[in-house]
């Protein structure tokens, strides 16, 4: 993809309804350096190269959770592709699913309070919030990795519902 | 922790780390790289080297602030602090606002503002542009967002042109982002010998 074109082919744009030749596409396309750089973050906290503790595949059900879970069914399915595409299944693909609290893994439920917590309440964030992470045995560097992902979701979920208001009144 | 803030300030904070910065004697190549680090720039924050423990997303986010904050054309750069106070607001990141209600005061000459939505938070009552781009931004940070189309067009007639919507939407979600690190990762608390 051709970073200095804004296209359908980015998730934003499509997700957004944004229409060729439109005025908001005119602005998008002003800020196509933006709209590029959002890709690579993107990728940088859905496919990185090391996910280390926090595999690709949990990473995107992780993500199809909180699409989900703001009722953005057209990012939920952008992440269940990825979630194919890395495979995952059982308790991992089970992240997906908000009404899944870990089936009793101590790990996943740590996880899913996070994430939960982060993307739905951040204002209601406590130290605990991080210290329950580090008691189910997650180290500081993962946990990072989960405080990147889940709030990089929050950019991306703005960002659409944003250009979606701003192609709705042009 | 003691010391934490609760209540918002225009005097920035200390930010205390809940996890571990990377040690800066130990980073790896990458990790300098991303931190832009060179033998006569040094000085990293604390907040940054927590951010080094995910080197890739570090990388891919610095520079995609610099632009949504700083870029050329389209909203102002006090505008666009509104809107970073807007999601900080809503979200209670005391060390955000402190920063971006600070640098608004400094790139406005002024501090009215500021004083009113500190007061009052989401119900601050501001001239019709500050408004409309502080409600927009407070509503389009809620969970979901709570943005209307009325309050899409409240932006337009204000006189906001698209570019600068653009910009506005963009802001405002940027902190969505830094709000949910800076708020969760660390605690803001008072510099010692003051407060």
């Amino acid at each position: 993809m051709d970073a200095s074109v804004v296209s359908e082919d980015d998730v934003i744009v499509r997700l957004a309804g944004i229409a060729p030749g439109s005025a908001v596409q005119a602005a998008l396309q002003a800020r196509a350096d933006v709209v590029a750089m959002t890709g690579q973050a993107a990728a940088a906290s859905l496919l990185p190269e090391e996910p280390g503790g926090l595999s690709h595949g949990e990473r995107a059900a992780l993500a199809v959770r909180v699409a989900r879970l703001h009722e953005e069914a057209g990012l939920a399915a952008h992440y269940e592709v990825l979630m194919k595409r890395a495979g995952a299944a059982g308790a991992t693909a089970a992240l997906a699913d908000p009404g899944f609290k870990g089936g009793g893994d101590a790990r996943l439920a740590a996880l899913i309070g996070y994430a939960d917590r982060v993307a739905l309440a951040p204002k209601d964030t406590v130290a605990g919030d991080i210290t329950a992470l580090q008691a189910a045995g997650i180290g500081d560097t993962d946990i990072v990795r989960l405080a990147e992902l889940v709030a990089f979701l929050a950019y991306q979920l703005r960002v659409v519902a944003g250009l979606r208001l701003m192609q709705a009144t042009a | 922790m003691s010391g934490t803030l609760h209540a918002f300030t225009t005097e920035i904070p200390h930010w205390q780390p809940r996890v571990k910065p990377i040690d800066l004697t130990k980073a790896n190549p990458a990790q300098l790289d991303a931190l832009k680090v060179t033998p006569s720039n040094t000085k990293v924050s604390d907040y940054v080297l927590v951010l080094a423990n995910d080197v890739e997303t570090l990388k891919a986010r610095t520079p995609l602030f610099n632009a949504i904050m700083y870029n050329r054309g389209g909203l102002g750069r006090a505008e666009r602090e509104l809107g970073a106070v807007g999601a900080s607001v809503v979200n209670r990141c005391i060390y955000c606002a402190a920063v971006h209600a600070s640098r608004y005061n400094q790139l406005t000459k002024g501090e009215a503002e500021m004083s009113r939505i500190f007061a009052d938070g989401e119900a601050a009552e501001l001239a019709p542009r500050q408004a409309a781009i502080f409600r927009f931004a407070t509503r389009l940070s809620k969970t979901p967002s709570q943005a209307t189309e009325e309050d899409m067009r409240a932006l337009r007639e204000a006189g906001l042109s698209d570019e600068e919507i653009l910009d506005l939407i963009l802001s405002a979600a940027l902190f969505g982002w830094a709000n949910r690190l800076m708020h969760t990762l660390g605690d803001p608390v008072a510099r010692e010998g003051e407060a």
